[in-house]
């Protein structure tokens, strides 16, 4: 009959209207400035750059500068410039480091490409979303200073993905460890083995590189 | 005119009246009609521009909740201010008269929009004693007075030169004069069988209760039903409000008419839309719900003019509810609708009221037969119009999706 459905659409709009005021499950708006939802691990916006200490973030930034996020990026906001000098990096290789590093969010398009291809795990996305500057050429171009959060920060926002990190690094070093080790043993076969307690120890727990 | 201070009412009815008298009671005599009846004027648009303002906050967050958001609610305590912050708004947005729109015309329209919806509020009886203007014919008035709003909505089609605003416009157009006739059809039903063209003497034809218990209304009878849905129905269309929204379709036509509209001119197009809902459902209320009439004798000490807020209240969050609820419809639907239901439903209907008030001095047993009869007259060609209307249509099943 004409009509029944009107009234069936009256009554879906009066439970949804009556079960807004009784039913969290109904009303899901958060009240965004004051409280806040929890981003899921996976939520990446722009990168950031990964320094191994709070403390000294430019002296150990993770970067080399090696520019292939440069090259990679498809919008191209990326620009790097190499240091002349040359730093040991976490391995306690020397290592050139960025001069200049700067990214400028109005181009990024959050790909997450820099972050894929770093073979030094130095770049990953950050999860900042109110970056709103009052002058749109300058004031969303950020430079090395500002793109600079240490590694406990990664540790925070993507605990899974920092883990994971934090292996493959250990592994890394652990590897450069025994070789440097055996190219020991090999320059001096005859010489007694020192004994290789301190470099094991700084093996199974990640070092923090000097500064 | 200002009659004399009612006598023989509780204090709080006759509260209103006593209030003007004392303050029209500071002026020489000659002065005092002109001055009465201003402060009736300014009571109208002080009452109604406020009922206004906080009808749109209602209905943003009725609409809101309905949706299950909480709506505005940044503006003071629950968004209360929120109506005085969009006023602001619109008054200091810039106006924008298009160079090729008629300056003289567009700037006339929202005027007498505004100016005839306001003038269809003289005659509704607000309370036993609240008649800004008791005339003798006042429900054709009301009517005469609410159809020339469609005279503004065209000339300000017309005057935007702009193509969305002219289509809208005759489609505005077209869509209230198919809804006058059902509307006004639906209304003879109760000047039959009241007998009287002037709405306080139909309310005064809904007093006293049957059995003490149920009372005198006009939409407690068969016809009476049947006409009040015919009403909101129409009603709905000609304030212009969802699912009979058409000629404001963002979709299609932008804004419609007001779609060269910027500033206060929109807002008093805003205001004149609510306006005419709230003077629809005043009438409504007068002719259908008995008006400022209390529902039960117990409940009489509640002054008139309370019994009438409520019921044009409840009308007005109706009217919301059926917007949050009902898409918009076509403009071939919304024409077929009024012409081919409605109209031929409301023909019927004054059949069955006069059906009734010939009927009404059957004895006893017989009033049985005539509750039957005349529930058959709104039944049957309500269904046998109904399978006509919904005939051939059926759900739309896509091929290749």
């Amino acid at each position: 009959m004409i009509g029944t459905g009107l009234l069936k659409g009256l009554a879906v709009t009066a439970r949804n209207f009556a079960g807004s005021f009784h039913d969290p499950k109904r009303f899901v708006t958060t009240q965004y400035p004051e409280e806040r939802t929890k981003l899921p691990e996976a939520y990446r916006n722009f990168p950031f750059l990964v320094s191994e200490s709070a403390d000294d973030p430019m002296g150990t930034l993770r970067c080399v500068a090696c520019q292939i996020c440069e090259k990679e990026c498809p919008p191209q906001c990326i620009l790097i410039e190499k240091s002349s000098d040359k730093k040991p990096d976490a391995n306690g290789r020397m290592q050139l480091y960025p001069k200049i590093f700067d990214i400028d969010t109005a181009v990024c398009m959050s790909c997450q490409i820099c972050v894929e291809v770093c073979p030094f795990d130095a770049i990953k996305m950050d999860q900042v979303f109110e970056i709103a500057a009052t002058d749109r050429f300058t004031g969303l171009i950020l430079d090395r200073q500002a793109l600079a959060k240490p590694d406990s920060y990664f540790h925070q926002i993507r605990p899974t993905e920092a883990a994971e990190v934090e292996g493959r690094l250990a592994e890394g070093r652990r590897a450069a460890q025994e070789k440097a080790r055996a190219a020991a043993a090999k320059a001096a076969p005859a010489a007694p083995a020192e004994p290789p307690a301190a470099p094991s120890a700084e093996a199974a727990k990640p070092p923090r590189p000097p500064a | 005119m200002i009659p004399g201070a009612p006598t023989g009412d509780t204090l709080l009815e006759r509260a209103p009246v006593l209030l003007r008298d004392w303050l029209v009671g500071f002026l020489p005599g000659p002065a005092r009609w002109a001055a009465g009846s201003l402060l009736m004027i300014v009571a109208i648009l002080a009452v109604f521009g406020t009922l206004f303002a906080f009808l749109t906050l209602a209905e943003r967050k009725i609409l809101a909740r309905v949706q299950n958001r909480p709506g505005p609610n940044r503006t003071g305590w629950f968004g209360l201010l929120q109506p005085f912050a969009d006023g602001v708004k619109m008054l200091t947005k810039e106006d924008i008269v298009p160079r090729a729109a008629d300056p003289v015309l567009h700037f006339l329209a929202p005027v007498a929009l505004i100016a005839f919806s306001l003038l269809t509020f003289a005659v509704i009886p607000y309370g036993r004693h609240l008649v800004p203007v008791d005339l003798d014919s006042s429900i054709l008035y009301f009517f005469a007075a609410g159809t020339a709003t469609e005279l503004a909505v065209f000339m300000a089609g017309w005057a935007s030169h702009n193509k969305f605003a002219l289509l809208a416009a005759m489609r505005a157009l077209a869509q209230l004069i198919s809804y006058e006739l059902p509307l006004l059809l639906s209304v003879v039903p109760v000047v039959l069988a009241t007998g009287t063209l002037s709405a306080t003497g139909v309310v005064a034809a809904q007093s006293g209760w049957k059995w003490d218990l149920v009372p005198r209304w006009v939409v407690f009878t068969p016809w009476g039903a049947a006409g009040f849905v015919i009403f909101m129905i129409s009603a709905l269309a000609e304030s212009n409000r969802s699912p009979f929204d058409l000629p404001e379709a963002e979709s299609e036509l932008i804004a419609g008419h007001l779609t060269e509209y910027s500033g206060f001119k929109y807002a008093l197009f805003f205001m004149a839309e609510y306006f005419g809902m709230c003077a629809l459902s005043g009438m409504a209320v007068t002719l259908f719900l008995g008006g400022w009439h209390a529902p039960l004798p117990l409940l009489e000490f509640i002054p008139s003019y309370v019994w009438f807020a409520v019921k044009l209240l409840a009308l007005l969050l109706g009217f919301i509810w059926i917007r949050a609820t009902l898409p918009r419809l076509r403009i071939d639907q919304l024409t077929r609708l009024a012409w081919k239901f409605l109209v031929p439903l409301a023909l019927v209907n004054l059949a069955t009221a006069a059906f009734w008030s010939l009927s009404a001095p059957w004895p006893g047993p017989l009033q049985l037969l005539r509750w039957a009869v005349a529930l058959g007259l709104v039944a049957g060609p309500f269904l046998l119009l109904s399978r006509g209307l919904t005939a051939g249509l059926r759900p739309r099943v896509y091929r290749y999706a």
